[in-house]
């Protein structure tokens, strides 16, 4: 019966589709995506007739906002593109960062605990607070964070700056393509969100 | 009943995902109540993360020990929870805690809610000031219209706006690009992460459309309208500090002198204007601000080490600490050493030394108690110094300008008026 309902109520409203990374919850088997770096699964769903993407909190972890892609009802292959792109932009960078700041956590908490018992004091002190080393002490924990990780941050930097360059420029094909089929009149339906460069998509 | 998005799949795919969904929601639950320790530690991180943001995003400069209410919020977003659009409030909060300002517990409501990509018009002077870091292109305007006014030629108000405006296109399209470059390292930083393209008010596109928009007139004016020298030098800061020092700033250390060079040109560009040649008094003037930047950046960057050092920013305060606390006390002598050799090059009279001596002396004095102990305080104390120290400084130098004599006996002096006057 409800087989029967839901093809009912999509017949009478188009629904938006939004990308399936977003529905996650229940992938298939045949993902070709190997497993996802992100434990906290996005449990948004945006509502059927929004036709924007939607932008979550700073994630727990990486402090990366998560973006839910839109996906128009006949995407051309250039927009299909540039989604794949974001999406994976989107997980690349989620997956460092949250290395990055899970490391620095761990590393941190380690260098303070070595050094207390180097002091031979304990981790938390009469009142039960967990000791802190002062500024000079931790700033050589922070140097070495950054000269070890220099190559990483590096590599990073220059991935990060061709992946942000291809997402613009793609952004910027794909703005033109949907200006030049506007006035051409083959327009897509009424997005009027999606004719001026100053989409958001 | 319980509404998941699968629902909205055809047919037969549908029904199959539904069932499918709701055996492995039951042992997606069971799995993550037998998770606990991974989960213990990811919730102390977070703790952690979250108490620096609270601190961070009080909106004062000093941090405090502030009760942490953060745990029922965490623990409530662990539930499985739909969350659909509904406000993420805690639950419970501790009965004792300091008045949070309005905004900031809106704007800490707000930062936790999906929103929808979508352009409000009514929002976007907001968001191109902040893309452009307003605040900072008005003070970099303020020094380029320092350096216009300190030319010893007559005032031209057309010139002087035009000047001015120019600076300012130009400093917009820098900061905006800048933003456009460091979105993932802002996101990571307490000081950056309600950027606008952070937040994903605008896309990177429409940031980069609005630095060409803002930049290629703003290049054009100082070229066309003033002369071709400033649209150059306007030019070469949007470059350097793109180009140079955003990339810099995760590579060297040598980033904070790009930068101080990024610094000292406005005012120079501002002299050009006025004069068309980069004479010595240009340079003085560029001169002061770069030695200005050591103190104030250095400062600010010293209360900042455990942000960089995870953002994986190469500051001197971070990776040569001593280096850092010497350079900002040598350029506070820098300084003095400047406003000495201002009535030589002709840019001001002898009184200019004597009268900014006194503010020149205490930064040197906060640098020095810096460098000698190098703690939070004396880096808050220099940090500020310095914010008021610069605009004292240019206009003392504004005061004691130095009035030409001219060879028919009449005074060219900084107002048309006055001159006319003779």
């Amino acid at each position: 019966m409800s087989l029967t309902i839901t093809t009912a109520v999509l017949k009478r409203s188009p629904c938006s589709r939004y990308s399936l990374r977003s529905l996650r919850c229940w992938h298939s088997a045949n993902e070709t995506q190997k497993q996802k770096p992100r434990e906290q699964k996005i449990q948004f769903s945006p509502s059927s007739s929004s036709k924007h993407d939607w932008i979550g909190p700073p994630d727990r972890l990486s402090n990366l906002r998560p973006i839910i892609y839109h996906i128009p009802e006949q995407e051309t292959p250039l927009e299909r593109q540039l989604r794949h792109l974001r999406q994976e932009t989107e997980d690349w960078n989620h997956a460092f960062w949250t290395n990055q700041n899970v490391a620095f956590s761990q590393e941190k908490e380690d260098y303070i605990l070595l050094q207390l018992k180097a002091k031979g004091l304990s981790e938390r002190d009469e009142t039960g607070r967990k000791r802190t080393l002062n500024s000079e002490e931790m700033a050589v924990f922070y140097k070495d964070f950054l000269d070890k990780n220099f190559q990483k941050h590096a590599s990073y930097n220059k991935e990060w700056y061709r992946r942000n360059f291809r997402i613009t420029l793609l952004m910027a094909r794909v703005a033109l393509q949907n200006t030049l089929r506007t006035l051409m009149g083959k327009g897509r339906g009424k997005e009027e969100g999606r004719t001026s460069g100053r989409s958001t998509t | 009943m319980y509404k998941t998005p699968c629902g909205r799949f055809t047919g037969a795919l549908g029904l199959g995902l539904k069932q499918k969904n709701l055996t492995r929601a039951a042992t997606g639950h069971l799995v993550r109540l037998c998770r606990d320790g991974p989960a213990q530690k990811i919730t102390f991180q977070r703790l952690k993360i979250l108490k620096r943001q609270y601190v961070a995003s009080s909106g004062q400069f000093w941090q405090r020990a502030k009760p942490q209410h953060e745990p029922p919020s965490v623990l409530e977003d662990r539930d499985d929870a739909i969350i659909q659009q509904v406000q993420q409030i805690p639950a419970t909060k501790p009965p004792v805690l300091e008045k949070e300002p309005e905004a900031v517990r809106a704007a800490r409501i707000e930062a936790r809610q999906w929103k929808e990509l979508k352009v409000e018009f009514s929002e976007l002077p907001g968001i191109y000031a902040r893309l452009s870091k307003i605040k900072l292109t008005a003070l970099v305007v303020t020094t380029a219209a320092a350096g216009y006014a300190m030319a010893p030629v007559p005032f031209d108000p057309m010139c002087f706006l035009l000047a001015s405006l120019g600076t300012g296109l130009s400093s917009c399209m820098a900061n905006s690009i800048n933003q456009y470059f460091e979105v993932p390292f802002d996101s990571n930083m307490n000081r950056t992460k309600n950027r606008p393209l952070v937040r994903g008010q605008i896309s990177p596109l429409h940031a980069v459309s609005f630095a060409l928009a803002c930049g290629v007139p703003g290049v054009s004016l100082l070229t066309l309208a003033v002369n071709p020298l400033t649209g150059l030098l306007g030019a070469l800061n949007i470059v350097l500090y793109t180009c140079c020092y955003t990339p810099l700033k995760r590579l060297s250390i040598t980033n904070t002198w790009v930068g101080a060079v990024v610094g000292a040109i406005p005012p120079v560009m501002g002299w050009t204007a006025a004069t068309g040649s980069l004479d010595p008094g240009a340079l003085l003037l560029g001169g002061f601000l770069y030695c200005w930047q050591f103190p104030h950046f250095n400062a600010l960057s010293w209360n900042l080490r455990e942000d960089y050092s995870r953002g994986g920013y190469r500051m001197m305060s971070v990776t040569h600490p001593a280096l850092c606390r010497t350079v900002a006390l040598r350029h506070s002598l820098g300084l003095v050493g400047l406003s000495a050799v201002a009535p030589a090059v002709g840019v001001t009279t002898w009184t200019f030394p004597l009268i900014s001596l006194p503010i020149n002396l205490y930064i040197t004095h906060l640098s020095f108690r810096f460098y000698r102990h190098g703690d939070r305080t004396n880096a808050r104390k220099l940090f500020f110094c310095s914010l008021w120290h610069l605009p004292m400084l240019l206009l003392l130098a504004l005061t004691c300008k130095k009035i030409k004599v001219e060879p028919d006996g009449g005074v060219a002096s900084i107002t048309p008026p006055v001159a006319m006057r003779d």
